[in-house]
């Protein structure tokens, strides 16, 4: 069974809701239960952003989520604040190009990947949160590559489906990055 | 049904609106309902309807007095602090006998107090806000989908008894996501509106709409006929889902957000052998008194254990139901914050050992 609570973390305005909201697509498209719930109210440009998605095979009771089963940080606060809720044995998943020199707690499995440098040699530092959900992907199995890539194609407007192959493969880049490291954890 | 698509509860309550007839909306922006406005000033005139945004909220809950008076199918949004700015309005509407639809998407109070989720609004939406012998039609929904639906049925209620339906939400339902099927065609009833404002034309007399009857006996004729009114309602509309009950040790009653997170609280206790189950009032008013008193009656039923997002107010509608046949215990929190199931479930394992 399924059923995965996860915490998107970082500064506004580097997509970390819509990034939470293509998770939830994707998971919907495999026909899950799924909740999207944002940080609401005198958020700003600079500052703190975050939004709770909940996968799971069950009615899903709170969107709120007091114990993570994975954090995704973008930044150094959201990594402080939020580590402390991921479940023992969950999963830290980091852009470690932004988050630097950082230990994860005991008992969790920690990806630092550096998503932004590897969204600009793609050309788009955008393609960094999809770096991320790639590694989320791998990591944890809430969703799979192909409902991603449909979710892509059901929300984003017919004039950026062009778009779709460099998404893919920032995709890749993090479900690559998640499988070596799997294998040394 | 449409396939399950993935949208924000307060953008499908704007939806549901338009998808019900609703062709006039007037509101004032405020945290955690804007989105509702937004949806409406992006899709109202595409409907061929008419979107205003109000100068004040009290501004807003006239227009919906007007619109109304004329026949439309009218909606009004906001959040607390704006909800108590219209209570006057809701009185002339309920004096008047107006159909309305409005929608309280709650945040903690009192006073501005935060933007966060709470439920800290359900004294002043079940027993009046504004002043004389009136009651609204309280809806509670638990989820995106029944926000939909609910919001729909919300139109019907209004139009069928001439009266105010109040959608009681909270931050959680009107800011999160959720998968939502909508259906090819909606269960629209419209009923003829002889009443209404609409030019003298052929009638012998013109309408008035009024809530002022200066004659003592006239008043208290307008007020018996509401009673008759509320009596109806009353016997025929109360909506509530029964989880679990049957042979339940302990019962939770919870509305809304927090029912949601009940509903797993139950799961988790039958797991460690305490049998729970929840009865869960949809409308708020006209309240489920007569199943919770049953549940009182059953000898299995131990204590029931009321929870919400504020100090304990539905509790005391439970305990009138109750009458003082089984204890009722309350769990609550304020400000904007959520209990978590293992809190829930504590206290439910507190009360089972208790009860030894």
């Amino acid at each position: 069974m399924i059923d995965y609570s996860i915490i998107l973390a970082g500064f506004g305005g580097q997509g970390i809701l819509s990034a939470g909201k293509m998770a939830a697509e994707a998971a919907l498209i495999e026909g899950r239960e799924v909740s999207w719930f944002p940080s609401y109210g005198p958020e700003m440009r600079g500052g703190t952003a975050n939004c709770s998605v909940v996968i799971s095979d069950e009615a899903i009771g709170s969107p709120v989520i007091n114990d993570a089963d994975v954090l995704i940080a973008l930044n150094l606060p959201s990594f402080e604040k939020f580590k402390k809720i991921v479940k023992p044995g969950g999963i830290i998943i980091i852009d470690s190009a932004l988050v630097k020199s950082v230990e994860a707690p005991d008992g969790i499995r920690f990806f630092p990947i550096e998503a932004s440098t590897v969204a600009s040699e793609l050309g788009n530092m955008a393609y960094a949160t999809v770096v991320l959900l790639g590694c989320l992907s791998a990591a944890s199995g809430s969703f799979q590559k192909e409902s991603f890539e449909q979710a892509l194609r059901d929300v984003l407007p017919e004039r950026r489906h062009h778009m779709i192959p460099d998404n893919i493969r920032a995709f890749e880049k993090g479900e690559a990055f998640a499988k070596s490291r799997q294998a040394l954890l | 049904m449409s396939k399950r698509v993935l949208m924000k509860g307060n953008e499908v309550i704007a939806e549901a609106a338009i998808r019900a007839g609703c062709r006039y909306y007037f509101g004032y922006p405020i945290t955690p309902q804007t989105e509702i406005m937004h949806y409406m000033a992006l899709t109202m005139n595409k409907a061929g309807g008419t979107f205003v945004q109000a100068e004040s909220e009290v501004a807003a809950i006239n227009m919906v007095y007007g619109a109304s008076a004329a026949g439309g199918r009218v909606l009004t949004s906001s959040s607390s602090p704006g909800i108590s700015l219209k209570q006057e309005g809701f009185s002339y509407i309920a004096g008047a006998e107006l159909p309305a639809v409005v929608v309280n998407i709650v945040r903690g109070g009192p006073g501005l107090g935060g933007i966060l989720p709470a439920q800290g609004d359900y004294f002043q939406a079940t027993k009046g806000g504004g002043h004389g012998d009136y009651r609204n039609i309280v809806i509670a929904p638990a989820s995106i989908q029944e926000l939909y639906e609910m919001t729909v049925e919300a139109f019907n209620l209004a139009d069928k008894y001439r009266m105010l339906v109040m959608i009681l939400g909270d931050g959680t339902l009107g800011q999160m996501m959720e998968p939502v099927s909508f259906r090819e065609k909606e269960p629209i009833v419209i009923p003829e509106k002889p009443w209404a404002l609409t030019g003298r034309k052929d009638r012998e007399e013109h309408n008035t709409i009024q809530s002022i009857y200066i004659n003592p006996d006239d008043l208290e004729a307008k007020n018996i006929e509401l009673q008759d009114k509320y009596k109806v309602v009353s016997r025929d509309e109360v909506r509530y889902e029964e989880l679990n009950t049957e042979g339940a040790e302990i019962i939770i009653v919870a509305f809304g957000t927090c029912s949601r997170i009940c509903r797993n609280v139950i799961r988790q206790a039958s797991g460690i052998g305490i049998k729970v189950g929840m009865i869960r009032p949809i409308t708020l008013w006209p309240f489920p008194t007569e199943v919770i008193a049953a549940a009182a009656a059953k000898p299995e039923t131990r204590a029931f254990l009321d929870v919400e997002l504020n100090a304990g107010q539905m509790v005391e509608d439970v305990r009138l139901a109750v009458n003082g046949k089984k204890p009722v215990h309350f769990y609550g929190r304020m400000g904007g914050n959520l209990p978590g199931q293992q809190e829930i479930l504590d206290r439910i394992i507190k009360i089972h050992e208790e009860g030894k």
